[in-house]
Protein backbone atom coordinates (compact mmCIF):
# COMPACT_ATOMS: atom_id res chain seq x y z
CA UNK A 1 0.00 0.00 0.00
CA UNK A 2 3.07 2.59 0.66
CA UNK A 3 6.12 2.11 -0.61
CA UNK A 4 9.76 3.78 0.28
CA UNK A 5 12.12 3.67 -2.57
CA UNK A 6 15.69 4.71 -1.26
CA UNK A 7 14.39 8.02 0.06
CA UNK A 8 16.88 10.65 1.17
CA UNK A 9 16.30 14.14 2.48
CA UNK A 10 18.80 16.95 3.46
CA UNK A 11 18.05 19.97 5.80
CA UNK A 12 20.73 21.84 4.06
CA UNK A 13 23.70 20.23 4.62
CA UNK A 14 22.43 18.22 7.30
CA UNK A 15 21.44 14.64 5.88
CA UNK A 16 18.43 13.76 7.98
CA UNK A 17 17.41 10.52 6.35
CA UNK A 18 19.74 8.29 4.45
CA UNK A 19 18.44 6.25 1.70
CA UNK A 20 15.20 4.69 3.22
CA UNK A 21 13.41 2.16 1.72
CA UNK A 22 10.46 0.01 3.64
CA UNK A 23 7.02 -1.32 2.16
CA UNK A 24 3.97 -0.98 4.27
CA UNK A 25 0.71 -3.69 2.84
CA UNK A 26 -2.90 -2.98 3.81
CA UNK A 27 -3.90 -3.76 6.89
CA UNK A 28 -0.63 -4.39 8.21
CA UNK A 29 0.92 -2.14 11.45
CA UNK A 30 4.09 -1.11 11.58
CA UNK A 31 5.71 0.52 14.66
CA UNK A 32 9.06 2.97 14.22
CA UNK A 33 11.40 3.17 16.92
CA UNK A 34 14.87 4.06 17.63
CA UNK A 35 16.91 7.12 19.36
CA UNK A 36 15.43 10.74 19.27
CA UNK A 37 17.07 12.46 16.34
CA UNK A 38 17.05 9.73 14.18
CA UNK A 39 14.40 10.60 11.90
CA UNK A 40 11.30 8.40 12.52
CA UNK A 41 9.37 11.69 12.92
CA UNK A 42 10.32 12.94 10.17
CA UNK A 43 10.32 9.73 7.87
CA UNK A 44 6.19 9.34 8.44
CA UNK A 45 5.41 13.21 7.82
CA UNK A 46 7.27 11.84 4.38
CA UNK A 47 3.94 10.19 3.88
CA UNK A 48 1.88 12.35 3.74
CA UNK A 49 3.34 15.33 1.96
CA UNK A 50 4.29 17.54 5.49
CA UNK A 51 7.87 16.97 5.00
CA UNK A 52 9.73 17.09 1.54
CA UNK A 53 12.43 14.93 0.28
CA UNK A 54 15.55 15.32 -2.66
CA UNK A 55 15.76 12.18 -3.78
CA UNK A 56 14.27 8.83 -4.06
CA UNK A 57 10.18 8.46 -4.14
CA UNK A 58 7.01 7.10 -2.29
CA UNK A 59 4.39 5.03 -3.55
CA UNK A 60 0.86 5.65 -2.38
CA UNK A 61 -1.31 2.61 -4.00
CA UNK A 62 1.50 2.17 -6.65
CA UNK A 63 0.70 5.64 -7.32
CA UNK A 64 4.28 8.38 -6.62
CA UNK A 65 3.40 11.08 -4.18
CA UNK A 66 5.53 13.46 -5.92
CA UNK A 67 5.29 14.83 -9.63
CA UNK A 68 1.66 15.59 -9.42
CA UNK A 69 0.01 11.90 -10.22
CA UNK A 70 -2.10 12.38 -6.77
CA UNK A 71 -3.06 15.87 -5.64
CA UNK A 72 -1.28 16.61 -1.94
CA UNK A 73 -4.65 17.38 -0.36
CA UNK A 74 -6.84 13.94 -1.83
CA UNK A 75 -3.42 12.14 -0.15
CA UNK A 76 -4.13 13.92 2.82
CA UNK A 77 -7.35 13.07 2.98
CA UNK A 78 -6.79 9.38 2.62
CA UNK A 79 -3.55 9.44 4.91
CA UNK A 80 -4.81 10.57 8.62
CA UNK A 81 -2.42 12.04 11.28
CA UNK A 82 -2.39 11.91 14.84
CA UNK A 83 0.33 14.45 15.99
CA UNK A 84 2.26 14.32 19.73
CA UNK A 85 0.60 17.50 20.80
CA UNK A 86 -2.79 16.78 19.76
CA UNK A 87 -2.98 19.78 17.21
CA UNK A 88 -6.84 20.38 17.79
CA UNK A 89 -7.99 24.14 16.71
CA UNK A 90 -8.39 25.48 20.21
CA UNK A 91 -10.95 28.17 19.31
CA UNK A 92 -13.24 25.41 17.75
CA UNK A 93 -15.58 23.18 20.00
CA UNK A 94 -15.05 19.43 19.66
CA UNK A 95 -17.46 18.57 17.68
CA UNK A 96 -16.41 21.41 15.17
CA UNK A 97 -12.90 20.09 15.36
CA UNK A 98 -14.86 16.71 13.74
CA UNK A 99 -16.89 18.17 11.32
CA UNK A 100 -15.09 21.05 9.76
CA UNK A 101 -12.51 18.92 7.40
CA UNK A 102 -15.38 17.04 5.98
CA UNK A 103 -17.57 19.92 5.53
CA UNK A 104 -14.63 22.43 4.10
CA UNK A 105 -12.56 19.92 2.16
CA UNK A 106 -14.43 16.54 1.53
CA UNK A 107 -17.54 18.86 0.62
CA UNK A 108 -19.78 16.68 2.93
CA UNK A 109 -23.59 17.63 4.40
CA UNK A 110 -23.04 19.72 7.67
CA UNK A 111 -25.68 16.92 8.66
CA UNK A 112 -23.85 14.32 7.72
CA UNK A 113 -20.56 15.16 8.75
CA UNK A 114 -21.96 15.61 12.53
CA UNK A 115 -23.34 12.54 12.63
CA UNK A 116 -20.15 10.41 11.37
CA UNK A 117 -18.73 13.16 13.74
CA UNK A 118 -20.91 11.73 17.12
CA UNK A 119 -20.52 8.52 16.02
CA UNK A 120 -16.56 8.79 16.11
CA UNK A 121 -16.99 10.49 19.73
CA UNK A 122 -18.92 7.72 20.90
CA UNK A 123 -16.27 5.19 19.33
CA UNK A 124 -13.69 7.08 21.67
CA UNK A 125 -15.78 7.62 24.52
CA UNK A 126 -16.24 11.54 24.29
CA UNK A 127 -19.40 11.82 23.20
CA UNK A 128 -20.13 13.95 26.61
CA UNK A 129 -17.53 16.19 25.26
CA UNK A 130 -18.36 17.27 22.00
CA UNK A 131 -19.66 20.59 23.12
CA UNK A 132 -16.76 21.87 25.24
CA UNK A 133 -13.55 23.27 23.94
CA UNK A 134 -10.16 21.43 23.35
CA UNK A 135 -8.73 23.39 26.07
CA UNK A 136 -11.50 22.03 28.65
CA UNK A 137 -10.37 18.33 27.65
CA UNK A 138 -7.60 16.52 29.53
CA UNK A 139 -4.12 15.02 27.32
CA UNK A 140 -5.41 12.11 27.00
CA UNK A 141 -9.18 13.13 25.73
CA UNK A 142 -7.64 15.69 23.45
CA UNK A 143 -5.71 12.85 21.72
CA UNK A 144 -8.80 10.79 21.49
CA UNK A 145 -10.16 13.64 19.53
CA UNK A 146 -7.61 13.97 17.32
CA UNK A 147 -7.62 10.69 16.27
CA UNK A 148 -11.08 11.10 15.73
CA UNK A 149 -10.74 14.36 14.04
CA UNK A 150 -8.83 11.87 12.23
CA UNK A 151 -10.75 9.26 11.33
CA UNK A 152 -13.79 11.65 10.70
CA UNK A 153 -12.00 11.83 6.92
CA UNK A 154 -12.22 7.86 6.47
CA UNK A 155 -8.66 7.82 6.01
CA UNK A 156 -6.76 4.65 4.69
CA UNK A 157 -3.52 4.76 6.56
CA UNK A 158 -3.53 6.19 9.53
CA UNK A 159 0.48 8.22 10.54
CA UNK A 160 1.21 8.34 14.55
CA UNK A 161 3.91 10.74 15.67
CA UNK A 162 4.72 9.73 19.11
CA UNK A 163 0.69 10.12 19.97
CA UNK A 164 1.42 9.41 23.66
CA UNK A 165 4.54 11.37 24.54
CA UNK A 166 3.18 14.56 25.42
CA UNK A 167 0.73 12.44 28.16
CA UNK A 168 0.51 11.77 31.16
CA UNK A 169 1.54 8.31 32.56
CA UNK A 170 -1.95 7.72 33.45
CA UNK A 171 -3.68 8.82 30.36
CA UNK A 172 -1.12 6.72 27.42
CA UNK A 173 -3.20 3.53 28.53
CA UNK A 174 -6.83 5.29 27.49
CA UNK A 175 -4.97 6.43 23.97
CA UNK A 176 -2.99 3.03 23.55
CA UNK A 177 -6.04 0.99 23.95
CA UNK A 178 -7.82 3.13 21.28
CA UNK A 179 -4.80 2.40 18.66
CA UNK A 180 -5.25 -1.08 19.48
CA UNK A 181 -8.72 -1.17 18.58
CA UNK A 182 -8.03 0.74 15.63
CA UNK A 183 -5.06 -1.80 14.57
CA UNK A 184 -7.38 -4.61 15.43
CA UNK A 185 -9.85 -3.80 12.95
CA UNK A 186 -7.58 -3.84 10.16
CA UNK A 187 -6.25 0.28 9.62
CA UNK A 188 -3.09 0.23 7.82
CA UNK A 189 -0.96 2.04 10.51
CA UNK A 190 2.21 3.68 10.78
CA UNK A 191 3.33 4.24 14.25
CA UNK A 192 6.08 6.17 15.89
CA UNK A 193 5.97 5.03 19.07
CA UNK A 194 8.33 4.17 22.31
CA UNK A 195 5.90 1.89 23.87
CA UNK A 196 6.74 -1.09 23.24
CA UNK A 197 4.13 -2.71 25.25
CA UNK A 198 1.86 -1.51 21.84
CA UNK A 199 4.77 -2.41 19.55
CA UNK A 200 4.55 -6.31 21.01
CA UNK A 201 0.66 -6.59 20.77
CA UNK A 202 0.04 -5.23 17.51
CA UNK A 203 2.74 -4.22 15.57
CA UNK A 204 3.11 -6.96 12.53
CA UNK A 205 7.02 -5.56 12.10
CA UNK A 206 8.88 -3.45 13.47
CA UNK A 207 11.74 -0.39 11.82
CA UNK A 208 14.24 0.77 13.91
CA UNK A 209 15.96 3.86 12.88
CA UNK A 210 19.68 5.33 13.93
CA UNK A 211 20.92 8.17 12.69
CA UNK A 212 18.47 9.19 9.52
CA UNK A 213 18.96 5.06 8.70
CA UNK A 214 16.78 2.34 8.47
CA UNK A 215 18.98 -0.17 10.60
CA UNK A 216 16.56 -3.08 10.85
CA UNK A 217 13.36 -4.12 9.75
CA UNK A 218 11.65 -6.76 11.68
CA UNK A 219 8.68 -9.12 12.44
CA UNK A 220 7.90 -8.06 15.78
CA UNK A 221 8.32 -11.06 17.61
CA UNK A 222 11.81 -11.63 16.07
CA UNK A 223 13.08 -8.19 16.55
CA UNK A 224 12.30 -8.19 20.56
CA UNK A 225 13.22 -11.70 20.81
CA UNK A 226 16.46 -11.61 18.67
CA UNK A 227 17.35 -8.37 17.04
CA UNK A 228 19.80 -9.05 13.88
CA UNK A 229 21.71 -5.89 14.77
CA UNK A 230 24.07 -4.34 17.79
CA UNK A 231 22.26 -1.20 17.55
CA UNK A 232 18.88 -2.27 18.17
CA UNK A 233 20.00 -4.54 20.60
CA UNK A 234 21.46 -1.66 22.57
CA UNK A 235 18.52 0.31 22.20
CA UNK A 236 15.99 -2.39 23.40
CA UNK A 237 18.45 -2.81 26.52
CA UNK A 238 17.94 0.71 27.38
CA UNK A 239 14.52 1.44 26.81
CA UNK A 240 12.99 -2.30 28.41
CA UNK A 241 15.46 -2.04 31.51
CA UNK B 1 -9.25 81.90 33.55
CA UNK B 2 -12.11 82.30 31.31
CA UNK B 3 -15.67 81.63 31.00
CA UNK B 4 -16.12 78.81 29.01
CA UNK B 5 -19.33 80.33 26.60
CA UNK B 6 -21.68 76.46 26.42
CA UNK B 7 -24.03 78.40 24.53
CA UNK B 8 -21.60 79.78 21.12
CA UNK B 9 -20.60 75.53 21.35
CA UNK B 10 -24.55 74.97 21.45
CA UNK B 11 -25.01 77.37 18.48
CA UNK B 12 -22.47 75.90 15.97
CA UNK B 13 -23.36 71.81 17.14
CA UNK B 14 -24.38 71.40 13.63
CA UNK B 15 -20.86 72.40 11.86
CA UNK B 16 -19.10 70.33 15.13
CA UNK B 17 -21.57 67.36 14.47
CA UNK B 18 -20.85 67.90 10.61
CA UNK B 19 -17.16 67.36 11.46
CA UNK B 20 -17.36 64.48 13.66
CA UNK B 21 -19.24 62.43 10.80
CA UNK B 22 -16.34 63.07 8.66
CA UNK B 23 -14.16 62.16 11.54
CA UNK B 24 -16.33 58.61 12.36
CA UNK B 25 -16.54 58.25 8.19
CA UNK B 26 -12.57 58.28 7.74
CA UNK B 27 -11.83 56.18 10.96
CA UNK B 28 -14.37 53.54 9.86
CA UNK B 29 -12.92 53.50 6.27
CA UNK B 30 -9.45 53.49 7.34
CA UNK B 31 -9.97 50.01 9.77
CA UNK B 32 -12.32 48.67 7.72
CA UNK B 33 -10.14 48.94 4.56
CA UNK B 34 -7.25 48.61 6.48
CA UNK B 35 -7.60 45.48 8.29
CA UNK B 36 -8.69 43.73 4.77
CA UNK B 37 -6.02 44.86 3.17
CA UNK B 38 -3.66 44.28 6.08
CA UNK B 39 -5.01 40.93 6.36
CA UNK B 40 -3.78 40.69 2.48
CA UNK B 41 -0.78 41.40 3.27
CA UNK B 42 0.09 39.85 6.04
CA UNK B 43 -1.13 36.45 4.05
CA UNK B 44 1.27 37.67 1.48
CA UNK B 45 4.18 38.52 4.08
CA UNK B 46 3.98 34.72 5.57
CA UNK B 47 3.22 33.21 2.11
CA UNK B 48 5.98 30.61 0.91
CA UNK B 49 5.87 32.61 -2.88
CA UNK B 50 8.41 35.04 -2.44
CA UNK B 51 7.37 38.09 -4.79
CA UNK B 52 4.65 37.85 -2.75
CA UNK B 53 6.10 38.19 0.55
CA UNK B 54 8.97 40.69 -0.71
CA UNK B 55 6.07 43.03 -2.06
CA UNK B 56 4.43 42.58 1.42
CA UNK B 57 7.84 43.72 3.53
CA UNK B 58 8.83 46.53 0.99
CA UNK B 59 5.42 47.96 1.07
CA UNK B 60 5.32 47.53 5.14
CA UNK B 61 8.53 49.26 5.12
CA UNK B 62 7.89 51.97 3.06
CA UNK B 63 4.57 53.10 4.13
CA UNK B 64 5.56 52.78 7.93
CA UNK B 65 8.67 55.04 7.04
CA UNK B 66 7.09 57.85 6.13
CA UNK B 67 5.67 60.79 7.90
CA UNK B 68 1.52 60.56 8.41
CA UNK B 69 1.01 64.42 7.59
CA UNK B 70 3.72 63.50 4.58
CA UNK B 71 1.60 60.79 3.01
CA UNK B 72 -1.77 63.20 3.67
CA UNK B 73 -0.46 65.91 1.85
CA UNK B 74 1.09 63.72 -1.02
CA UNK B 75 -2.27 62.25 -0.97
CA UNK B 76 -4.02 64.98 -1.62
CA UNK B 77 -1.57 66.72 -4.21
CA UNK B 78 -0.93 64.02 -6.37
CA UNK B 79 -3.16 61.10 -6.07
CA UNK B 80 -6.54 63.13 -6.29
CA UNK B 81 -6.00 63.37 -10.18
CA UNK B 82 -5.36 59.74 -10.70
CA UNK B 83 -8.36 58.92 -7.99
CA UNK B 84 -10.62 61.45 -10.25
CA UNK B 85 -9.93 59.44 -13.05
CA UNK B 86 -9.75 55.73 -11.82
CA UNK B 87 -13.18 55.82 -9.73
CA UNK B 88 -14.68 57.81 -12.26
CA UNK B 89 -15.73 60.40 -9.86
CA UNK B 90 -17.77 63.53 -10.58
CA UNK B 91 -15.68 66.51 -10.30
CA UNK B 92 -18.00 68.04 -7.51
CA UNK B 93 -17.36 65.37 -4.92
CA UNK B 94 -15.10 66.37 -2.60
CA UNK B 95 -12.16 64.86 -3.01
CA UNK B 96 -10.38 65.72 0.27
CA UNK B 97 -12.29 63.22 2.09
CA UNK B 98 -11.88 60.46 -0.57
CA UNK B 99 -8.03 60.90 -0.65
CA UNK B 100 -7.60 60.93 3.22
CA UNK B 101 -10.11 57.77 3.50
CA UNK B 102 -7.35 56.37 1.07
CA UNK B 103 -4.17 57.31 2.19
CA UNK B 104 -5.28 56.19 6.27
CA UNK B 105 -6.37 52.83 4.46
CA UNK B 106 -3.50 52.25 2.61
CA UNK B 107 -1.58 53.21 5.75
CA UNK B 108 -2.98 51.50 8.59
CA UNK B 109 -3.39 48.29 6.57
CA UNK B 110 0.83 48.30 6.86
CA UNK B 111 -0.05 48.63 10.89
CA UNK B 112 -2.49 45.97 11.18
CA UNK B 113 -0.80 43.65 8.66
CA UNK B 114 2.42 43.99 11.29
CA UNK B 115 0.01 42.93 13.91
CA UNK B 116 -1.68 40.25 12.04
CA UNK B 117 1.48 38.92 11.22
CA UNK B 118 2.61 38.64 14.70
CA UNK B 119 -0.36 37.07 15.07
CA UNK B 120 -0.12 34.30 12.59
CA UNK B 121 3.92 33.53 13.73
CA UNK B 122 2.99 33.30 17.11
CA UNK B 123 0.63 30.31 16.40
CA UNK B 124 2.42 26.61 16.85
CA UNK B 125 3.70 24.91 13.78
CA UNK B 126 1.75 21.68 14.69
CA UNK B 127 -1.58 24.15 14.02
CA UNK B 128 -0.36 24.41 10.10
CA UNK B 129 0.27 21.03 9.61
CA UNK B 130 -3.00 19.37 11.28
CA UNK B 131 -4.96 21.61 9.54
CA UNK B 132 -2.95 20.30 6.01
CA UNK B 133 -3.08 17.04 7.10
CA UNK B 134 -6.51 17.21 7.05
CA UNK B 135 -6.02 17.99 3.56
CA UNK B 136 -7.09 21.72 3.76
CA UNK B 137 -5.73 23.82 0.56
CA UNK B 138 -3.57 26.98 1.81
CA UNK B 139 -6.72 28.99 1.76
CA UNK B 140 -8.62 27.22 3.74
CA UNK B 141 -6.12 26.40 6.43
CA UNK B 142 -5.85 30.50 6.70
CA UNK B 143 -9.61 31.04 6.84
CA UNK B 144 -10.80 28.71 9.27
CA UNK B 145 -7.77 28.25 11.11
CA UNK B 146 -5.25 30.29 11.15
CA UNK B 147 -6.74 33.63 10.80
CA UNK B 148 -9.45 33.06 13.65
CA UNK B 149 -6.69 32.07 16.12
CA UNK B 150 -4.39 35.12 15.34
CA UNK B 151 -7.17 37.63 15.16
CA UNK B 152 -8.57 36.68 18.23
CA UNK B 153 -4.74 36.65 19.66
CA UNK B 154 -4.11 39.86 18.58
CA UNK B 155 -7.26 41.58 19.42
CA UNK B 156 -6.82 43.58 22.19
CA UNK B 157 -3.28 45.14 20.16
CA UNK B 158 -5.90 45.75 17.34
CA UNK B 159 -8.39 47.52 19.45
CA UNK B 160 -5.87 49.94 20.39
CA UNK B 161 -5.00 50.77 16.72
CA UNK B 162 -8.11 51.61 15.88
CA UNK B 163 -8.69 54.32 18.67
CA UNK B 164 -5.04 55.73 17.45
CA UNK B 165 -6.24 55.77 13.70
CA UNK B 166 -9.37 57.81 15.63
CA UNK B 167 -6.73 60.44 17.00
CA UNK B 168 -4.88 60.63 13.87
CA UNK B 169 -7.75 61.16 11.57
CA UNK B 170 -7.10 64.80 13.26
CA UNK B 171 -4.31 65.10 10.75
CA UNK B 172 -6.98 65.46 7.90
CA UNK B 173 -6.15 69.30 9.29
CA UNK B 174 -3.50 69.94 6.78
CA UNK B 175 -5.28 69.33 3.79
CA UNK B 176 -8.16 71.03 4.85
CA UNK B 177 -10.77 68.56 5.41
CA UNK B 178 -13.61 70.08 8.13
CA UNK B 179 -12.96 66.84 10.33
CA UNK B 180 -14.43 67.70 14.40
CA UNK B 181 -10.95 68.85 14.89
CA UNK B 182 -10.57 70.96 12.10
CA UNK B 183 -14.25 72.55 12.44
CA UNK B 184 -13.67 73.33 16.14
CA UNK B 185 -10.47 75.24 15.03
CA UNK B 186 -12.42 76.82 12.36
CA UNK B 187 -14.63 77.72 14.87
CA UNK B 188 -12.58 79.06 17.08
CA UNK B 189 -10.59 81.26 15.02
CA UNK B 190 -14.44 82.64 13.14
CA UNK B 191 -15.90 83.71 17.46
CA UNK B 192 -12.30 84.29 18.45
CA UNK B 193 -12.81 81.53 20.63
CA UNK B 194 -10.05 79.15 19.57
CA UNK B 195 -8.64 78.17 23.14
CA UNK B 196 -11.77 77.21 24.15
CA UNK B 197 -12.65 75.33 21.31
CA UNK B 198 -9.55 73.80 21.67
CA UNK B 199 -9.83 72.62 25.06
CA UNK B 200 -13.54 71.35 24.15
CA UNK B 201 -12.33 69.20 21.29
CA UNK B 202 -9.48 67.84 23.53
CA UNK B 203 -11.94 67.07 25.82
CA UNK B 204 -13.87 64.92 23.47
CA UNK B 205 -10.72 63.01 21.90
CA UNK B 206 -9.96 62.43 25.74
CA UNK B 207 -13.76 60.97 26.68
CA UNK B 208 -14.05 58.99 23.24
CA UNK B 209 -10.48 56.89 23.78
CA UNK B 210 -10.48 56.67 27.43
CA UNK B 211 -13.94 55.22 27.31
CA UNK B 212 -12.70 53.07 24.12
CA UNK B 213 -9.01 52.01 25.87
CA UNK B 214 -11.36 51.01 29.25
CA UNK B 215 -14.02 48.99 26.47
CA UNK B 216 -10.38 47.34 25.21
CA UNK B 217 -9.30 46.41 28.44
CA UNK B 218 -12.58 44.68 29.90
CA UNK B 219 -12.38 42.95 26.27
CA UNK B 220 -8.76 41.60 27.89
CA UNK B 221 -10.04 40.61 30.88
CA UNK B 222 -12.47 38.56 29.32
CA UNK B 223 -9.70 37.00 26.94
CA UNK B 224 -8.23 35.82 30.08
CA UNK B 225 -10.38 34.32 31.73
CA UNK B 226 -11.48 32.20 28.92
Amino acid sequence: MIELKNVSKWYGKFQALRDCSVSVAQGEVVVFCGPSGSGKSTLIKLINGLEDFQSGDILFKSKSIRGGEMKMSELRTRVGMVFQSFELFPHLSVLRNLTIAQEKVLGRPAAEATTKALALLERVGLTSQAEKYPAQLSGGQQQRVAIARSLSMDPEVMLFDEPTSALDPEMINEVLSVMVELAQEGMTMLCVTHEMGFARKVADKVVFMDAGSIVEIGATQAFFDAPATERARDFLQKILH
Amino acid sequence: MFDFDWQALIASRHILAAGAWITLQVTLVAIACGVVWGTVLALCAVSAIKPLALFAKAYVALFRSIPLVMLLLWFFLIVPQLLKAVFDLSPTVDIRLVSAMVAFSMLEAAFFSEIIRAGILGLSRGQFLAARSLGMTTVQMMRYIILPQAFKAMLPILLTQCIVIFQDTSLVYVIALGDFFRNAVSLGERDGTLVQMLLFAGLVYWLICSTLSASVKLVQQRMQHD
